[in-house]
């Protein structure tokens, strides 16, 4: 089963579904939405699969395909995955058909057309595979730039208040990033002897300064995908408008194409550069944390608000990164996967909310536990788990993160540490303002507000409250993985974890 | 008294450009002496029947590596590849250009002569078919693009310049709506088109003088002169300068590179829409041909004096294209500046001095070519009863309701910003990979830096398409005939085909990536 073409097959796989749900019938909506809903089942059928098919001790990249496609520029369709890709696809592939299952309604109040909305997924979750399973850099560079066609066109049409802005923002600095790193990719291409293999383009020797150039090209792209600070203010705006699912898509997955593209090209391509900058990227990781914590707790807009944590998330991730130890890397791309399942959650159950009230005001709620109260414990559940409470997924990340970035930084790591005292403070003021206290009594009069959790709700959040329980206290299945491909990203960067100082230890105990 | 000996001419290699010519005087005799019903379907089928025939004949050709006509001419690897892409745009443009069904009679006027907006006018604006005399102006033009790629004297070039402009001017005045508009664009076109051949010739005079004086060689203003002139004339560099200078101002004014780009927005806007694809993509290809050609093959030996400034011609000209789009409110002013944002790109690929920048520049000119042309095809097809409508807010809520015409353009736009898989981004690469390859990062960046300008106002194209809603004016898209339909989908289909697959294309351009000298 290992030569089946797995990812090459599940790249085209989704487009080809969105391809039959675009030409259905307009007129009939729900044949769409099941046809989508079987297709990304099927996705996700695959995928398991190819999770079983990978062999956690065997080569850095498995399942890969290479095929012709510019012989003239040596771009090839090649196609393979390391353990971290491996996760990021398994989460696409998890959480898309959750997605698509919450959004079930959501396009039929935008008096556009129904099909088209899940057509769009799809070839969002086709784009969104294939930039995490390419091993050539120019074809991660065209799914990159694809992937935002299909997310446009989702905010901008099926987006709430101020969409279209949102969306033209959105694009236009995912843009700018790109065309940042399209200079890269090609001067890349020139000093690396003409080539887009990125097994061949690890062992090139660059020089100090271009590989310094060629790495703030690439970091700038991802540093405004992830967002880092200061790149950041598209995502507030792109996730307050874009509609839920598209929201838990775009920071869930989306958005870990930044850190997994500075793990897989920024690190093993430019180690030196990746060191040099190190000291920057840390600094922003750390603003990122405690700025955008800050931001979140003064929200009013729920969808911002998780916005907010999302970006103070990802600074945990960047420190975990630019920490270059492997605990920290294995507790960074642990945190991709389960900030995508917590936030994904936190941000179905805010649509869910935000579709009964008609409003995302955070003052337009207020014990709204006391009509609706299972949505109520969920959104409590997925706070504590964005908030990375122990015993659910996000904490073994964040603490690995901080642990592993303890032993090189200390100051970084007591830094970081803030921002999870600021976590509890957004997340447990946003629950107590929106489902405790006393009722709101404009909320009664609200019909859907009475409606507690569908049985279809229901098994939306079903499946990732079970995962992000299950990887809080079994992580092991993840880790392992994972930890041979940051181990080897490491080493790409030359790095190794420092050895425990026994000495001081033993002086303590004296 | 010494023998006067004729240069020998090959027939064969010059048949394209033979071609050409005696269809467009055919052209005037059908004109002369067809009865009035029948020029217009005689006209196009003589027309398109020629193009074809000379592409069949550039095919026959391919292998060709000559000079013939006394070494007038050069039937060459970029010779020929500019005279099929020139032939095949050609082709398109002539299919807009037939186009009776989407507006009464065509889109031009039936008599130029009669005054714009006098009674006579409205009586024909009504009723009239279009004048025929457009298709031997048409193929006056495509002939003389084809000799302006191939020409390799100076003289030769100058002269073909002058075929090929002519007819343009002429091809500018003759819209059927908004016809004052029209004959200023063509006034203002003719205008600095006159004063930019006589800075070319007067440079042709000045690297005439440069030549001579070598010993052993008469002077001479073709290539190869030129090009030995370069490294060994004992004559003053300024004579060099000068003269490059000034032929690089008359080549530049037809690319429409800055600062020689101010007639650009208003005939391309003014023109009858199918000639403004027309001019925006075959006279760009036969710019370009002839800047190829006079830098990488007589001057060459100078570039280090021209890199510099032409490299810094070409990021003035991406900025003020990129810059100047953003404020456009009318969608043909808006392709105008993309179009000099174009220019500056492709100047960047031409100061490449390798075989990968000229094969670069060739491939980014055909794209670019096929996705202008169906662009200008959709703009043809939006309008209401008073012709085009050509003001962006009038696009506004289009794909509500011509959801299939709004997504082929939303493409065609998503091209010109250079997304993948479209032959804009590749052509991008083919262009910038060389340049940087060449030690030009500074280029590279400038275009990178100016395509993120210039994504901001084809983004608010399909903003305003998509994401607006329809209002009150919002015109509908007519249903195009055959003929534009057939354009339409050629240049959609090659603009995706080359965004996918350019390896073929790549391919050819680069086999003809090599001149003659």
């Amino acid at each position: 089963m290992s030569n089946f073409p797995f990812l090459s097959v599940l790249t085209v796989a989704p487009l080809v579904g969105a391809l039959v749900v675009a030409v259905l019938p307009r007129r009939r909506p729900d044949l769409a939405k099941q046809v989508a809903l079987g297709w990304s089942l099927l996705v996700l059928v695959l995928s398991v699969v190819m999770w079983v098919s990978f062999k956690t001790g065997g080569d850095r990249l498995q399942f890969r395909e290479s095929y012709t496609w510019i012989p003239q520029w040596d771009a090839r369709f090649t196609f393979a995955a390391d353990g971290i890709a491996l996760v990021m696809l398994m989460l696409i592939a998890v959480l898309v058909p959750l997605v698509i299952l919450a959004s079930w309604h959501d396009a039929e109040s935008s008096k556009r057309s129904v099909p088209v909305y899940f057509a769009l997924l799809l070839i969002l979750e086709s784009t969104m595979i294939g930039v995490f399973a390419a091993a050539d850099v120019f074809l991660f560079y065209v799914f990159f730039e694809v992937m935002l066609v299909p997310m446009y066109f989702l905010i901008g049409s099926y987006g709430g208040h101020q969409r279209q802005y949102a969306a033209v923002k959105f694009f236009l600095y995912s843009l700018v990033g790109g065309l940042f790193m399209l200079a890269a990719v090609i001067g890349l291409w020139v000093v690396g002897g003409k080539t887009f293999d990125w097994q061949a383009l690890t062992q090139v020797d660059i020089s100090t300064g271009t590989g310094r150039w060629l790495f703030l090209g690439f970091f700038l792209a991802f540093a405004i995908k992830a967002p880092f600070f200061p790149f950041h203010t598209w995502l507030p705006d792109a996730g307050g408008a874009a509609p839920a699912g598209a929201a838990a898509l775009l920071v869930g997955v989306l958005d870990k194409v930044g850190t997994f593209g500075i793990l897989r090209y920024c690190l093993p391509l430019f180690p030196e550069a990746s060191k040099w900058f190190a000291p920057w990227a840390l600094a922003l990781g750390v603003i990122g944390i405690i700025y955008a914590a800050l931001l979140a707790v003064g929200q009013n807009d729920l969808k911002r608000l998780v916005s907010y944590t999302s970006i103070a998330h990802f600074g945990f991730i960047g420190v975990g990164i630019f920490a270059f130890t492997t605990q920290a890397g294995t507790g960074a791309v642990l945190y991709m996967l389960n900030h995508g399942l917590a936030t994904g959650l936190l941000f179905l159950v805010v649509g869910m909310l935000v579709a009964r009230r008609g409003s995302a005001l955070i003052s337009d709620f207020g014990g709204a536990g006391k009509l609706v109260p299972l949505l109520a414990g969920v959104l409590f559940f997925a706070g504590l788990a964005s908030l990375a409470l122990p015993g659910t997924a996000p904490f073994v990340s964040e603490f690995l993160v901080l642990i592993g970035t303890f032993t090189v930084n200390k100051p970084v790591a007591v830094i970081s540490t803030l921002g999870i005292i600021l976590a509890a403070a957004y997340v447990l003021w946003m629950v107590q303002r929106t489902t405790q206290g006393t009722l709101n009594p404009a909320l009664t009069e609200i019909e859907p507000m009475r409606r507690d959790l569908s049985l279809r709700e229901k098994f939306v959040v079903a499946p990732l409250i079970a995962l992000i329980v299950l990887l809080g206290f079994y992580p092991k299945p993840v880790t392992d993985v994972i930890n041979p491909a940051v181990r080897a990203t490491m080493e790409d960067v030359g790095r190794t974890d420092p050895a425990p100082e026994v000495g001081s230890v033993q002086e303590a105990h004296r | 008294m010494t023998e006067l000996k004729l240069p020998s001419i090959d027939y064969a290699a010059l048949a394209p450009i033979l071609i050409m010519l005696s269809a467009a005087l055919l052209g005037v005799l059908v004109e002369a002496f067809v009865p009035r019903r029948l020029r217009h379907v005689g006209q196009l089928s003589l027309g398109l029947l020629a193009v074809l025939a000379a592409l069949v004949m550039v095919i026959l050709n391919s292998d060709d590596r000559l000079l013939t006509a006394g070494g007038a001419i050069a039937v060459d690897g970029p010779t020929l590849f500019l005279q099929g892409a020139i032939l095949v745009l050609a082709a398109m443009a002539l299919l807009l250009i037939g186009e009776r069904s989407v507006e009464r009679g065509g889109a031009f006027v039936a008599q130029a002569a009669v005054t714009a907006e006098s009674a006579d006018d409205r009586r024909q604006a009504e009723s009239s078919n279009g004048a025929t005399e457009v298709y031997p102006l048409t193929s006056f033009a495509i002939g003389g693009m084809l000799i302006f790629v191939a020409a390799n004297d100076l003289l030769t070039m100058f002269i073909a310049l002058e075929v090929f402009s002519l007819p343009l001017y002429l091809l500018c005045a003759l819209a059927r709506r908004r016809r004052l508009l029209s004959q200023e664009a063509a006034m203002k076109y003719f205008l600095l088109g006159a004063y930019a051949s006589a800075f070319f010739l007067f440079g042709v005079a000045l690297v005439y003088g440069f030549t001579s004086g070598i010993p052993g060689r008469p002077a001479g203003v073709d290539f190869a002169t030129i090009h030995a002139a370069v490294a060994e004339s004992p004559a003053s560099k300024v004579l060099l300068f000068a003269g490059m200078a000034l032929l690089a101002i008359g080549l530049l004014f037809k690319a429409a590179a800055a600062p020689f780009h101010v007639w650009t927005p208003d005939v391309y806007q003014g023109a009858p829409t199918p000639v403004t694809g027309f001019m925006a993509s075959c006279t760009k290809v036969a710019a370009f041909g002839a800047l190829l050609r006079v830098f990488h093959v007589a001057f060459s030996g100078a570039a280090w004096d021209f890199t510099p400034v032409l490299g810094a011609i070409a990021v003035l000209t991406m900025l003020v294209g990129a810059v100047l789009a953003v404020t456009q409110t009318d969608i043909k002013r808006l392709l105008a500046y993309s179009s000099i944002a174009n220019a500056g790109y492709l100047l960047v690929g031409v100061l490449a001095p390798s075989k990968d920048g000229l094969s670069g520049t060739m491939f980014y000119l055909v794209a670019y070519g096929f996705s202008v042309l169906a662009a200008f095809a959709v703009v043809t097809l939006v309008r209401d009863a008073d012709g085009e409508a050509t003001h962006l807010s009038r696009w506004a809520g289009l794909g509500r309701r011509s959801p299939f015409f709004a997504a082929i353009f939303t493409f065609l736009l998503l091209a010109f910003a250079g997304i993948p898989l479209t032959s804009g981004f590749m052509s991008k690469f083919a262009v910038f990979a060389p340049a940087l390859d060449a030690g030009h990062a500074w280029l590279v960046v400038a275009g990178v830096l100016t395509s993120m300008v210039l994504a901001f106002p084809y983004l608010r194209v399909v903003v305003m398409m998509w994401l607006s809603e329809p209002g009150e004016s919002t015109p509908t898209v007519t249903t195009p005939g055959g003929l534009t339909s057939a354009a339409l989908m050629i240049g959609v289909l090659a603009t995706l085909v080359l965004g996918v697959i350019p390896g073929p294309l790549l391919d050819l351009a680069n086999g003809a990536a090599e001149f003659v000298r």
